[in-house]
């Protein structure tokens, strides 16, 4: 076979969203650095409003996978806040970079 | 595959037995033979992020200013061009109306765009669409025949995957597309997102392209042209060879040589040589493409 070719084309799993694998961190407030949410997980009680401030350089977004909140485009420096009342997990993303993903479990 | 020190060669595809084979042109083929009055010529810019603010790139207006003025300088006039994705940073509806307004310099009968993820934040494309949608179905998807090659455009930034996203909508227009038409016919394929695996844990890849290329696997020229990686690439997967493009704007990161996607700031003076604009050219009757990335001058 000549070089530089294979003989099947790549295959990418259908859905490949990243779910947060990071141990739950009880805090409420979110650092976004370096294309990562930390921490990944965090754990509140309802009624808690959570914090995320932007450190990148690069602009984000703070996004629920289901609707529920999101944030502005964030630029560097910027922040957002979102108060959880209903228990439940939430998982988000970033809607630029979609591989950036975390998650709040309200409790 | 091929990387950036690829730039100001001529790539030449030549199908051959139904495999895609690329070689250096420079042996009177079909890049030598573009100057003839039936062969396509087109233009590939991308990535040009207007609004960008940041010390990879002071000023992105200027550069992609200067790609305009390239393209201007060809010593041709295209038969279109193609901006493959990311025209501005942060979606918004003046970052459009100056992308719009310095694309219309263009000297070209025709200037298709598809969005990139940064043209797609929060409102899923409609503020894109609004500047650039005319003419197109679902989220901007269209294509078009220009001397004998079939074009498909396609959105795959408006998903809340990991990875680029195509959607059953889309592959169901690009399978009633391409039905009827003969396997001989060159087909080009242009998204913002790679359409192969370029690099997934940092999202350069697409779920479900596979779908997408299964349906053109009868086809005995396919190319994949596309942006988002700010850099020069290329890679043959059977009979599709794939290419992504330089920007206009910054370069980032190659795969794995960085903690994360982030523009990349060169010692003074060296940016433009990370940039760039691709020129292609197809000759009718042959079964070869010459594509030829310049660096920004």
């Amino acid at each position: 076979m000549p070089s530089g070719m294979s003989g099947m084309p790549s295959s990418v799993p259908a859905s490949t969203t990243t779910a947060p694998t990071a141990n739950p961190v009880a805090s409420d407030t979110v650092a976004i650095r370096n294309f990562a949410f930390g921490p990944q997980i965090v754990t509140i009680k309802a009624g808690t409003t959570v914090h995320w401030t932007n450190s990148d350089a690069e602009a984000h977004t703070v996004t629920s996978d289901t609707g529920a909140f999101k944030s502005p485009v964030l630029q560097s420096g910027a922040s957002y806040s979102y108060k959880f009342t209903t228990p439940g997990t939430y998982s988000y993303h970033c809607t630029i970079h979609p591989f950036m993903t975390g998650k709040v479990v309200v409790s | 595959m091929r990387h950036t020190a690829w730039f100001g060669a001529a790539v030449v595809l030549t199908v051959t037995g139904g495999e895609v084979i690329s070689h250096i042109a420079g042996d009177g083929t079909p890049a030598a033979a573009a100057a003839e009055p039936s062969a396509l010529r087109f233009v590939q810019i991308s990535d040009s992020h207007l609004g960008f603010k940041g010390t990879a790139n002071l000023d992105v207006a200027a550069t992609f200013g200067a790609a305009i003025n390239q393209v201007n300088s060809l010593g041709h006039e295209p038969d279109f061009v193609m901006h493959s994705g990311d025209l501005t940073h942060l979606s918004l509806a003046a970052e459009f109306g100056q992308a719009k307004e310095m694309m219309s310099d263009i000297r070209t009968p025709r200037v298709f765009t598809v969005p990139g993820e940064h043209d797609t934040i929060n409102d899923a494309g409609k503020t894109y669409r609004k500047f650039f949608g005319a003419h197109t179905l679902g989220d901007g998807w269209f294509s078009f025949d220009i001397k004998g090659v079939h074009f498909i455009s396609l959105v795959n930034t408006t998903s809340v995957d990991a990875l680029g996203h195509l959607g059953s909508d889309q592959l169901d227009f690009v399978r009633r597309d391409v039905t009827g038409l003969s396997s001989e016919t060159p087909i080009v394929v242009f998204s913002h997102i790679p359409l192969y695996a370029m690099y997934p844990k940092w999202g350069w890849g697409t779920g479900d392209a596979v779908t997408l290329l299964g349906m053109l696997r009868r086809f005995g020229s396919v190319t994949c042209l596309n942006g988002h990686v700010h850099q020069v690439f290329a890679k043959t997967e059977g009979n599709v060879t794939f290419y992504s493009a330089a920007p206009t704007c910054y370069p980032l990161p190659e795969p794995g040589q960085a903690p994360a996607p982030l523009p990349v700031t060169l010692p003074a003076g060296e940016l433009t040589s990370a940039l760039g604009i691709r020129t292609v050219s197809f000759q009718a009757g042959s079964t070869s493409l010459a594509l030829t990335d310049e660096r920004l001058t």
